[in-house]
């Protein structure tokens, strides 16, 4: 994976940029290449680099000033939440200030009436639902990442969560942000029901991974928590019945507000690590409804007798809180599981659910091709795989062949209608993928939009766009057109 | 001008010297707006791609509302938004005007629906984003910057869609009887528990409607914990599922305006708006008739009110000048020529 190099004037500055910055704002600025450390990667930890400075400020106005600083200074800036990002979003590099938001949790407001919260960028996912869940409320888009990640990361991301095909993903549940924009102006988007008059800017800031403004506030949607929740495993055969169960169930009409999807190896590898008790199958479904016990009972129902069509292994459906635990126990450890037997790569791809079973068979063909196992845990009501290869990294090239598949993976995924990434985003890791999605006349469309909010760009650059692609705009050589 | 293809529409485009008005069924025009020369999308129709299993549809943008709401219930689905249906109108002009009914308090809007789109820009290039698939973060979200921008950005072709599936089971609850102001906390108090209300809105001789829909054991269910809970208020009679249209009014004596706010702030406009036609949303949407060419004189709050009948259009509060130059350079980007700037 290439950088850009870094921009050896800048670095040469660096003491008079720090000495600025932290003249501005004094307690906020670490440059100990010691303590920087903490910051040369997100959780795409195989790609790091030591930033110019990082600085953590406490409120909008420290973000602004401090970018006000390195846009006069010319330098490039990457936002920074909690670094949990899998796609390398907020990976620096030399010549680049990281602004990380942790100092950034402040509760602001809870309003019951309008059934909203706002909270300042840095606060966890998790304890923006803590906040609320006394009153009867939650917030719904729930990353596994959940209790690490910040708000302001899951914006830049537009992250998604196990409970999406019913609640939607962070873009349907926010309302309104404060921008601060490169050049430290400081804008307000969204308004009530997230509608401004215009256009749908702040649709637009939710998912462009930090590339147009740092996001230093947020007001978001809580819902009223359902009376209950409940799931039932079901075990197959085959991952190819395990697939047709799914689309049967959607095509009933009912919507499970999870339904997830794991096949052998991974159950496998889940077992032998949480002990779940999950069944021997080739693959299972966990599908969980919400309602009061007669509403959950007369949509079990109905899935139990679509299920029977498919000739499942087993059925079996919660009967107690223990017995829930245990069901989602194993999907929720399946990623610290395979993280246990082996070195793995997660990918993203979405899918049309109906290209199910031809994915599945492509990614088995290209485990035989390339020589690399592939487990497959992923969002099945809503199309969003996490194939996970496994690898070794301490043979040589074998990182490089499993990037490789990775990368044959997602192109199979795009060919058959889906996209690169349903929920981590593209960052550095999908940046040179692009192309095999959009057209140069799509991504040129994409990059208007940053020259429009941040002209030199400066703000979290060589992400999203390919690198040979965005060279003359962050050179700085584009036409003004 | 009627192109019948995404190709030629991009033709008319590139070879235009006058400004256009892109108009899909011309059923949601606001004052200002069509000036320019016609460019009727209504040649640009049909279903690209249906996939019920996978809740999506892809359909040309001049395709007629009603239309792709019959295919969609011969398959038991619907759209996964509820537009206001009026005559002729084109799923292109919906997505142009964001326009979501009543269901949005419980499924979001328009744009939340939308999967994809393709579209011709003012330089008539061929632009696509999105997919159609549900979940997609691979570049920024420029189906969200299409949706609500009225045609001036460029001019859909194509929008895959989000749908859901038609419920088994509906009904329309009211409670009569109570005025704007005191429908209120009836609203606030039917969102803020587990009832997945599906239109909470108020009419001026029907009081707080209010719909549960779904399997139907389960809006038996609903239904009795909401009568409970909205007991304090009055009690709650089965009505007519026909008075739902009636939350969009689509005329005033005077002139027609819509205004989104906070339901907490609405009890202060209201004392400001001496006519409501209709309260949606839960009361974050006020539709109120003032007298023509006359301005509402409302105190400060979060939204905004929106003039959409009469000679002039007019928003207020004025938009911020840094929102607004981001605004105007959004669309020089993209409409470099100015063509579609009639009714921005
Ligand atoms: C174990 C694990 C499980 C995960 N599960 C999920 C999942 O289920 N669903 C999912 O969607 N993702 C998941 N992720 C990915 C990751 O958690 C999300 O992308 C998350 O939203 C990142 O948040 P963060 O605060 O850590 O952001 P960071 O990693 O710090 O940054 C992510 C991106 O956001 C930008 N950014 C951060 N803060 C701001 C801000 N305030 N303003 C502007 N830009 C900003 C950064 O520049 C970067 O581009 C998972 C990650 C891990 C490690």
């Amino acid at each position: 994976m290439q950088m850009p190099v870094a921009n050896a004037a800048i670095v040469a500055r660096r003491a008079a940029i720090v000495a600025r910055l932290r003249q501005a704002v004094p307690d906020a600025v670490i440059d100990d290449p010691a303590e920087t450390r903490a910051y040369e990667c997100d959780a795409l930890s195989a790609y790091r680099c030591p930033p110019l400075a990082v600085v953590l400020p406490a409120d909008t106005a420290q973000v602004a000033t401090v970018l006000r600083i390195c846009h006069e200074e010319g330098v490039p800036v990457v936002p920074r939440g909690a670094g949990t990002s899998l796609a390398g979003g907020a990976m620096p590099t030399a010549d680049a200030v990281v602004i990380g938001l942790s100092r950034m949790t402040a509760l602001l407001q809870v309003d019951l009436t309008d059934r909203l919260i706002r909270v300042q960028a840095g606060r966890t996912n998790l304890s923006v639902t803590q906040a609320v869940e006394g009153q009867g409320f939650f917030y719904a888009p729930d990353p596994s990442s959940q209790l690490a990640c910040a708000i302001g990361g899951n914006i830049a991301m537009n992250s998604g969560g196990a409970h999406c095909l019913k609640y939607g993903v962070t873009t349907n549940n926010l309302l309104g942000v404060t921008l601060v924009l490169m050049d430290g102006s400081v804008v307000e988007l969204g308004g009530p029901m997230g509608e401004a008059p215009g256009l749908d800017l702040l649709g637009v800031v939710c998912g462009s991974e930090g590339q147009l403004g740092i996001v230093t506030e947020a007001t978001l949607r809580i819902l009223p928590r359902p009376a209950g929740a409940r799931p039932a495993l079901i075990a197959f055969d085959s991952s190819e019945t395990a697939g047709a169960c799914v689309a049967a169930i959607i095509r009933a009409g009912i919507l499970p507000v999870a339904i997830e999807f794991m096949d052998r190896p991974c159950i496998r590898a889940t077992e032998a690590f949480a002990n779940a008790g999950y069944p021997d199958c080739e693959a299972l479904l966990i599908v969980e409804v919400e309602g009061t016990a007669p509403e959950i009972d007369e949509q079990m129902a109905l899935i139990r007798q679509i299920a029977q069509g498919f000739a499942p292994l087993e059925f079996r459906e919660s009967r107690s809180e223990d017995e829930s635990r245990r069901i989602w126990l194993g999907r929720k450890s399946a990623f610290g599981a395979m993280g246990q037997i082996n070195d793995y790569m997660c990918l993203d791809g979405t899918i049309p659910v109906s290209a199910l079973p031809q994915v599945l068979g492509g990614i088995a063909e290209l485990s035989r091709r390339f020589g690399l196992d592939v487990a497959n845990v992923f969002h099945a009501g809503d199309g969003n795989m996490h194939p996970l290869i496994l690898y070794d990294a301490n043979a040589p090239g074998e990182l490089q062949r499993c990037e490789d598949m990775g990368a044959e993976i997602l192109k199979l995924c795009v060919r058959v209608g889906g996209c690169l990434t349903g929920e981590h985003g593209v960052g550095v890791e999908k940046r040179e993928l692009m192309t095999e999605q959009f057209s140069d006349i799509d991504l040129e469309a994409q990059m208007r939009v940053k020259d429009v909010f941040d002209h030199a760009w400066l703000l979290n650059p060589a992400k999203v766009f390919p690198l040979a692609i965005s060279a003359p705009r962050r050179q700085g050589t584009a036409d003004a057109a | 001008m009627r192109p019948e293809t995404e190709a030629e529409l991009a033709q008319i485009i590139r070879e235009t010297r006058v400004p256009l008005s892109v108009t899909g069924g011309g059923s949601r025009l606001r004052p200002d707006e069509g000036q320019g020369q016609r460019l009727e999308t209504t040649g640009l129709s049909g279903v690209v791609l249906y996939e019920p299993a996978a809740l999506t549809v892809v359909v040309r943008a001049g395709t007629l509302l009603q239309d792709l709401q019959q295919i969609l219930a011969s398959e038991g689905q619907m759209l996964a938004f509820e537009p206001d249906l009026r005559p002729g109108s084109t799923i292109g002009g919906v997505a142009a005007s964001n326009s979501s009914g009543p269901r949005r308090v419980l499924v979001g809007a328009c744009r939340d629906a939308m999967l994809g789109v393709r579209f011709v820009d003012g330089r008539g290039q061929v632009i696509s984003n999105g997919g159609r698939v549900m979940k997609n973060v691979t570049g920024y979200d420029l189906v969200k910057l299409m949706a609500g921008s009225r045609g001036t950005l460029g001019v859909l072709s194509e929008i895959a869609l989000r749908t859901a599936p038609l419920p088994p089971c509906a009904v329309t609850l009211a409670l009569p009887g109570l005025d704007a102001a005191a429908a209120l906390p009836a609203l606030t108090a039917a969102l803020s528990g587990p009832f997945d209300v599906s239109g909470a809105g108020w009419l001026p001789d029907a009081g707080v409607l209010l719909r549960l829909e779904g399997l139907p054991v389960s809006v038996r269910e609903r239904r009795r914990a909401l009568t409970d809970r909205l007991a304090p208020f009055g009690s709650l009679i089965e009505s007519d599922a026909a008075l739902w249209p009636r939350l969009v009014p689509r005329m005033a004596q005077g002139d027609l305006w819509r205004v989104i706010c906070r339901p907490s702030e609405a009890p202060a406009l209201l004392a400001h708006l001496p006519q409501v036609l209709a309260m949606d949303w839960g009361g974050a949407l006020i539709w109120a008739d003032l007298p023509a060419g006359q301005a509402p004189d409302l105190p400060p709050w979060s939204g905004h009110a929106t003039r959409v009948t009469g000679d002039h259009a007019m928003t207020l509060p004025a938009t911020a000048p840094l929102v607004a130059r981001l605004n105007d350079s959004l669309r020089r980007r993209f409409d470099p020529r100015a063509l579609f700037q009639g009714g921005a």
